[in-house]
């Protein structure tokens, strides 16, 4: 076991080394980033049409992003889980990443429409969630996250 | 190899709201990096995690490589029956992680 | 001599009554902060923006809770020809290994030598179970590591400096205050003389070493405080250090005795 853990352990120390390089690799540097437009046609696809409205959909995640390596967020959607009325899809997209696809959650009728997860953010941008609920109108919220480039390394 | 950590309160009152919080040990290798010879490092991440109570869907996600290591996905549910509560994630390369809890709903 | 100072003044920018970033809330006097300061000492816990400090508080959102239950596993895994685990001679971490974490680096006699955590677990693992020792930053040497310190939780870092140990304290003294690398900076230039201000947007701690290993966010892991001092050494353009040098142990002892006072909080949670 010990020898698997550290074949895994060399082969990281390459891609992630301990050097300057390492930074730039992790942040994503020279990759284009997608676009406002390929978020909408994005979305568009993941709702089925339906054009999201603003509300019900909010999105807690820092004002700075200590590392974009790891934002930490909460999406909590103002409505039911009832079966006649709930959250069926929760969709979350970074539209200054390389893809804007981040995460998509599905839900049932049952507990509250919340979820924490972490995301990686390669700079500065939007991050927007689209609710779809059970009606199949889609909402959305979103919120600019500030994320912290060139600090130290190690 | 991964190992998943689950938690929740697991003797409920019935009608009660439940956190389930996860967590995986995976490193989440985006498809986006490059080695240090420019070439790109293929992706290999959890794509898929599902909750199942007696085999029937409670919630699940679809992951991309904008997913941070080690994945944490907490959500709610609702108490109303007691059970075996099933968490599974999927890795790109065909590997299955999965861990199993009773829930007893009193 | 002239260009280096322009170059320190540079780099050194207090962004006082800039908008562009306001440092995360500390206030001394919150009773909530108590447990992250002694006298005018502060954990990087107060230096975090509040989503990292609710990452560390939670078991169940810190992320280094998975190492912490593959150290668990291990304690009671029997390996080597010895056919040993820790919990053969140790008993049960919850009540033996209380206060362990909390003492070093420290001399050790059989080692002849000071020799930190990680070094004390691969002797045990040598000696007594016939195992080969885990190789530095390895998975099962940080898992281990972080579960035997945790254990140590609250109590206060707590290590010996005179005796024995009086010449690697003053190695690593000494490495504290040398500069070094292209930018030629020493430790005390960022963690002594200017913690509270930036160097472009990093907020510089006092560099205490107290919450180590540690889950960073950059990382996406845990790791350990050599890998941190290595980051910063490059950082700086320096050579680094190998991970479990007699270099990085002698200035770890110096920076536990830095730190002394403040309370074990591994696994933190850094950014």
């Amino acid at each position: 076991m010990s020898q698997d853990v550290n074949s895994d352990l060399s082969r990281r120390g390459v891609l992630l080394g301990m050097g300057a390089g390492a930074a730039a690799l992790a942040l994503m540097p020279s990759v284009a980033h997608a676009t406002r437009e390929e978020a909408n046609d994005a979305f568009a696809k993941l709702t089925g049409g339906a054009k999201p409205q603003a509300g019900k959909v909010t999105l807690k995640l820092p004002e700075i992003a200590e590392n974009g390596n790891t934002v930490p967020f909460t999406v909590v959607v103002d409505n039911p889980m009832t079966e006649a009325n709930y959250v069926k899809a929760i969709h979350v997209m970074a539209e200054g990443n390389p893809a804007p696809g981040v995460v998509s959650y599905f839900l049932q009728p049952t507990g509250k429409a919340e979820v924490y997860g972490r995301m990686r953010l390669a700079k500065t941008q939007d991050v927007r969630a689209v609710a779809v609920l059970s009606d199949g109108s889609a909402w959305e919220g979103k919120k600019e996250v500030k994320v912290t480039i060139g600090g130290c390394g190690g | 190899m991964p190992t998943p950590k689950v938690k929740f309160n697991e003797t409920a009152a019935k009608g009660e709201i439940l956190e389930i919080k996860t967590m995986i040990d995976h490193d989440m290798e985006s498809g986006q990096r490059k080695d240090k010879d420019g070439k790109l490092i293929p992706r290999k991440i959890v794509n898929k995690f599902i909750c199942t109570l007696n085999g029937k869907e409670l919630f699940h996600a679809e992951m991309h490589g904008a997913v941070s290591a080690n994945p944490a996905t907490n959500f709610f549910i609702t108490a109303t029956e007691s059970g075996t509560m099933e968490f599974k994630w999927f890795d790109d390369d065909g590997s299955v992680y999965a861990i199993s809890r009773q829930l007893t709903v009193n | 001599m002239k260009t280096s100072l322009i170059a320190l003044a540079a780099l050194f920018v207090a962004l006082a009554g800039s908008a562009a970033q306001a440092d995360p809330p500390f206030d001394p006097k919150d009773p909530k902060m108590a447990p992250y300061i002694s006298g005018d000492k502060r954990s990087g816990y107060t230096f975090a923006e509040p989503e990292t400090r609710a990452m560390q508080d939670d078991e169940f959102l810190n992320p280094a809770s998975l190492w912490v239950e593959k150290g668990e596993a291990l304690w009671t895994k029997p390996d080597g020809k010895a056919n040993r685990s820790c919990s053969s001679c140790h008993g049960k971490a919850e009540d033996n290994m209380k206060g362990v974490g909390s003492v070093y680096p420290k001399y050790d006699i059989h080692a002849g030598t000071v020799i930190n955590l990680e070094q004390r677990i691969n002797m045990c693992r040598e000696k007594h179970m016939a195992a080969t020792p885990w190789k530095y930053e390895s998975e099962p040497l940080l898992a281990m590591t972080t579960f035997v310190k945790m254990q140590s939780r609250g109590m206060p870092v707590q290590v010996q400096i005179d005796g024995p140990a009086v010449s690697y304290f003053e190695n690593g003294r000494r490495f504290y205050y040398e500069r070094r690398g292209m930018n030629d900076l020493a430790c005390k230039h960022c963690h002594e003389d200017n913690w509270g201000n930036h160097v472009r947007t990093e907020l510089l701690s006092q560099g205490m070493t107290n919450g180590f290993p540690t889950y960073r966010l950059k990382w996406q892991k845990l790791g350990s405080l050599h890998r941190r001092l290595a980051g910063c050494n490059e950082e700086i353009r320096a050579e680094p250090y190998p991970l479990g040098s007699r270099e990085y142990v002698d200035l770890e002892l110096y920076l536990a005795w830095r730190a002394q006072g403040l309370q074990v909080e591994t696994p933190s949670v850094r950014k």
